[in-house]
């Protein structure tokens, strides 16, 4: 019994866990074309997920596992839309892997690995379970992006993806171990109590702080350590990029908060700083070089790199405006960039990636419907209002402008005006421009389905943005902010 | 409040429902329902803004109709909504013209029938919501939210040049809404956490902010006037857009700026408005004599009317800055008599340009043989465009000239001489397409107006003679709001 309430706070990450190899396993007993049973199985082990994250819910902040292991409102909200984003992207790429013959037991089992890794990642309360939470994620991808073994394009993408997440994790680890040296413990309340006592070395943890951003800003993305984001989206088959942009960005904002929120807050005048360079160069890059692209997907990649900038600003600015606007940013995001990603997928056909601009031609007469999503979601990562990017840009902005960097706001509104050049390109590709093939678009009920509340729910939320801001600001409030 | 009903949310949310209803038409073998509900819902969308005249009370400077709900807590953001005497009239101007456009477009809109109507629709309840927002972010959404139904308008039915032309006008008019975006936080964040218009107003604020947020309103609403020297997206959006957006885009489009600097700038920031006068005083003379002298040069009717838009929105802020009861009345006379008439204008081009696919003066000459009932009219609207007494464009040119002259005499001879100017390129224009021997066989084959046609122009031919002989019913109902607006602009914010 004792140990049943001891576990409880982690009881979800168990029973996917658990999940996860009983359906390792009963996959070799399904034939090929009735792949759709383990697919069930796997979105019933989401909604089991779910159902255990709101059951085992408490008020306030439980720890477990000797203080590794924390559940508090973020955590759960997190799970939540993580668990949410999975299964979209699950039901979006069914047709795609299906017909690419990709449609296999390997990509769910892998798919719930990494939602596992993200989830130990949004729980993490100690160095180890982070780095943990953070391998078990990139390793899962790794295998996922290099699926496609006879595309060369994937396999090249894996080997870089691989070969600079290694690098980063070391970098990470390396900062991690300077932060141990300085202050003798990976536990986050520990170190920053313990930095706090100005007992600690402030060469090493200062050292120490670099190398931890470097490796978190090669994970994020952030400009200059992005080079592997276009070629990783380009390369990896469409449904593997979907997942790659979409969930981590939530876990790697619970992750970037909880080291530096968390951990490092006594050094938030270093760090601060170091972020403001990230997300001005990432900004600035991201959006600049996404204007000379022709690929969709490496726009998108571009477009992701400066998304993420403008997420950090919302971390340089503090308190609950700027951690809550963070989080709604990034919640945002993975929204848009699903119905983006989405589209690419409803598009492409077999034997045909529809993952260049130039297919997105005409789309307004071929599909006024998909067309007009697709404006909605290429509008709204412009931050044009009504739609709801338009809320995630002025929630960020505002936290800037109370923390009282106006330039800084005033720097990053000229990059999204800059921004808004290339998604202005798209929509006039779609409505201008003459179709460059008639073929039928095929799709199944589902996705059309899916992607429909996707895109409207832009709108919706674009109208009625009140209650996600508030549910944001009230996990930050209850859970980085109570520590 | 009439029978305890929103009027305005029924005069935004009506015409929006509507385009949808429209939009769900589908493509265009179902042009003529398209055609038909969106007929309807103009005009019953027009219906609806009429009891914001009648049952406005012209003894308060207060907000009327004011509707208040809780929208966005976390930032503390209402859906408010009222009108003064200044907003009133704009919101009837947006609903007038939507009927006219949806009319205008009935037999040239081809191709997309359904889309061109619904976005005219939509576009006129987003630009009341402009007009009627007394909450700077709900001002902020529906502003920006008008670019996305203009932007399809010119580059989907638009001429040649059109994506040019649309990608043109959609950055530049971003480019100073984001700067005005920063300034509505800081402000939020100067005044305690409210973004209400009203409260704004009351906000003190030292001389350097007040500048700063000067220059950001003033790339947000020069943009949209547009001002001397960032005019030039106008032409080129004027000459590709079909004529329901060229006249939608000089009628109601262009007077949001100048309503930005009316509600924003000079109540916000007085002191910085003041100080910079001068500069605003120069760069509208600017406008109305240099750009009236590069109206005269053009070749294309469109342009042509493009650039004396800019000549007069000239006067407008160039009344608005000289701070007195003429100068500002009589611009918001001069916004809404240049609403019609250049609107009025446009649509003049458009029959043209609907028979002979050119909008080249040089290709015409002599149309009043084949066209006279249309040389009338145009001949009416010409006039009023160069300012002859008892039309429309007369009353508020005259009278932000007697405001100049209080203020300056050198002001006022130098704005004076858009009476000449206006005067040569319209007529000038009007002369070479009209009168003269008949050029060509295309234009001895021209047909006269037909009903649909001749109906449209009656009604503006009404107005704009109405508005030019009896302009009371226009200038009682903003007289309290502008004399209020005058004595809040004297007070000092400076703490």
């Amino acid at each position: 019994m004792d140990l049943m309430t001891k576990l409880m706070p982690a009881g979800a990450e168990i029973f996917l866990l658990i999940m996860a190899c009983v359906i390792l396993i009963a996959d070799l007993l399904i034939k090929q074309n009735s792949r759709m049973v383990t697919f069930l199985l796997v979105q019933l082990t989401l909604l089991g997920c779910s159902l255990i994250t709101v059951g085992t819910h408490t008020q306030g902040v439980t720890y477990a596992f000797g203080g590794m292991f924390v559940d508090d409102l973020m955590s759960d909200v997190l799970k939540l839309l993580t668990y949410l984003t999975v299964a979209m992207m699950l039901v979006y790429s069914r047709q795609y892997l299906t017909v690419r013959g990709l449609f296999s037991g390997e990509f769910m089992v892998l798919a719930l690995f990494a939602m596992l890794g993200m989830m130990v990642m949004i729980s993490a309360n100690h160095f180890l379970t982070l780095y943990l939470g953070l391998e078990l994620l990139s390793l899962s991808l790794y295998a996922m992006v290099a699926l496609q073994r006879d595309s060369a394009i994937a396999t090249e993408a894996a080997m870089k993806y691989f070969i600079l997440g290694a690098l980063a994790s070391g970098l990470l680890l390396y900062g991690m171990s300077m932060l141990y040296g300085a202050t003798g413990s990976l536990e986050l309340g520990v170190v920053s109590s313990s930095i706090l006592s100005g007992e600690a070395n402030q060469t090493l943890l200062v050292f120490g702080l670099a190398f931890v951003v470097s490796g978190l800003a090669f994970k994020l993305g952030a400009v200059p350590f992005h080079m592997w984001v276009p070629d990783v989206y380009h390369g990896a088959p469409t449904a593997m990029t979907m997942l790659i942009g979409s969930a981590p960005k939530l876990a790697a904002f619970a992750f970037v908060s909880r080291i530096l929120v968390e951990g490092l807050q006594p050094l938030v005048h270093h760090w601060s700083g170091m972020l403001a360079i990230l997300a001005i160069a990432s900004m600035a890059i991201g959006n600049i070089t996404a204007i000379a692209q022709t690929n969709i997907k490496r726009m998108l990649a571009y477009s992701t790199i400066a998304h993420m900038g403008f997420m950090l600003l919302g971390l340089i600015s503090g308190g609950i405006e700027g951690y809550g606007a963070a989080m709604f940013y990034a919640v945002i995001y993975v929204l848009m960039s699903l119905g983006a990603f989405g589209m690419i997928m409803l598009l492409s056909r077999e034997g045909f990636e529809a993952d260049s601009l130039s297919d997105f031609k005409g789309l307004a007469q071929r599909s006024p419907w998909l067309a007009f999503l697709m404006l909605l979601l290429m509008f709204s990562m412009a931050g044009v209002p009504p739609t709801v990017g338009f809320y995630a840009k002025f929630s960020v902005l505002n936290a800037v402008v109370q923390s009282g960097h106006v330039w800084l706001a005033v720097t990053a509104v000229l990059f999204s005006l800059i921004g808004a050049f290339y998604y202005l390109r798209v929509v006039k590709l779609m409505y201008f421009d003459q179709p460059e093939s008639h073929s039928p678009i095929v799709f199944g009920q589902d996705t059309v389905l899916l992607i429909s509340v996707n895109g409207l729910g832009v709108l919706l939320l674009g109208l009625l943005p009140s209650s996600l801001m508030s549910v944001c600001a009230v996990s930050v409030q209850q859970s980085l902010l109570v520590h | 409040m009439i029978f305890g009903l929103p009027v305005i949310s029924i005069a935004i949310w009506l015409p929006i429902i509507f385009g949808i209803l429209v939009l769900s038409t589908g493509d265009d073998r179902n042009a003529g329902l398209a055609r038909v509900l969106a007929m309807v819902g103009s005009v019953l969308g027009f219906l609806v803004t009429i009891p914001l005249y009648t049952g406005f009370v012209r003894e308060t400077s207060e907000m009327q109709f004011v509707e208040m709900h809780a929208w966005i807590t976390r930032f503390n953001i209402h859906y408010t909504l009222g009108v003064d005497g200044i907003s009133v009239l704009f919101i009837l101007l947006t609903a007038f013209f939507t009927p006219i456009v949806v009319l205008a477009g009935w037999k040239v809109i081809e191709k997309r029938v359904s889309q061109y109507m619904a976005s005219f629709l939509i576009m006129s309840g987003i630009m009341i919501g402009v007009f009627a927002a007394l909450d700077a972010v709900l001002f902020y959404v529906f502003w920006e939210a008008m670019l996305i139904p203009m932007f399809l308008i010119i580059g989907v039915w638009g001429g040649q040049n059109r994506v040019y032309a649309a990608v043109k006008f959609f950055l530049y008019t971003l480019l100073g809404s984001l700067l005005m975006l920063i300034a509505l936080i800081y402000l939020y964040n100067q005044s305690g956490g409210s973004f209400s218009i009203l409260d704004f107003h009351q906000v003190a604020l030292p001389m350097t902010a007040q500048i700063l947020i000067f220059i950001a309103f003033f790339f947000a609403f020069a943009v949209k006037v547009p001002m001397f020297p960032v005019h030039t997206w106008l032409p080129d959006a004027h000459v590709e857009a079909p004529t329901g957006g060229s006249v939608i885009l000089a009628a109601i489009m262009l007077k949001v700026g100048a309503y930005g600097f009316i509600r924003f700038s000079m109540p916000i920031v007085p002191d910085a408005s003041h100080k910079l006068a001068g500069v605003m005083i120069a760069l509208s003379l600017i406008a109305v004599v240099y750009i009236g002298l590069v109206a005269l040069t053009q070749t294309d009717m469109k342009k042509l009317v493009a650039y004396s838009s800019i000549s007069h929105m000239g006067f407008v802020t160039l009344g608005l800055f000289i701070f007195n009861a003429y100068g500002i009345e009589g611009g918001l006379l001069q916004m809404i008599s240049h609403g019609f008439v250049s609107g009025a204008l446009f649509l003049c081009i458009g029959v043209l340009y609907d028979r002979m696919h050119s909008r080249n003066i040089a290709d015409y000459g002599g149309v009043a043989n084949s066209m006279p009932v249309f040389a009338a009219f145009f001949m009416l609207f010409a006039m009023a465009n160069s300012g002859l007494p008892g039309t429309s464009g007369f009353v508020g040119e005259f009278m932000v000239i007697l405001g100049a002259v209080k203020a300056n005499f050198w002001y006022a001879f130098a704005a004076a001489s858009t009476l000449i100017f206006g005067a040569a390129y319209t007529l000038w224009m009007y002369k070479r397409v009209i009168f003269g021997a008949v050029a060509n066989a295309h234009v001895a084959k021209l047909t006269d107006l037909t009903m649909r046609e001749k109906a449209i122009f009656t009604i503006l031919a009404i107005t704009v003679l109405g508005m030019g002989l009896y302009p009371l019913p226009f200038s009682e109902i903003m007289h309290v709001s502008v004399n209020d607006l005058l004595v809040h602009v004297a007070r000092s914010k400076l703490p």
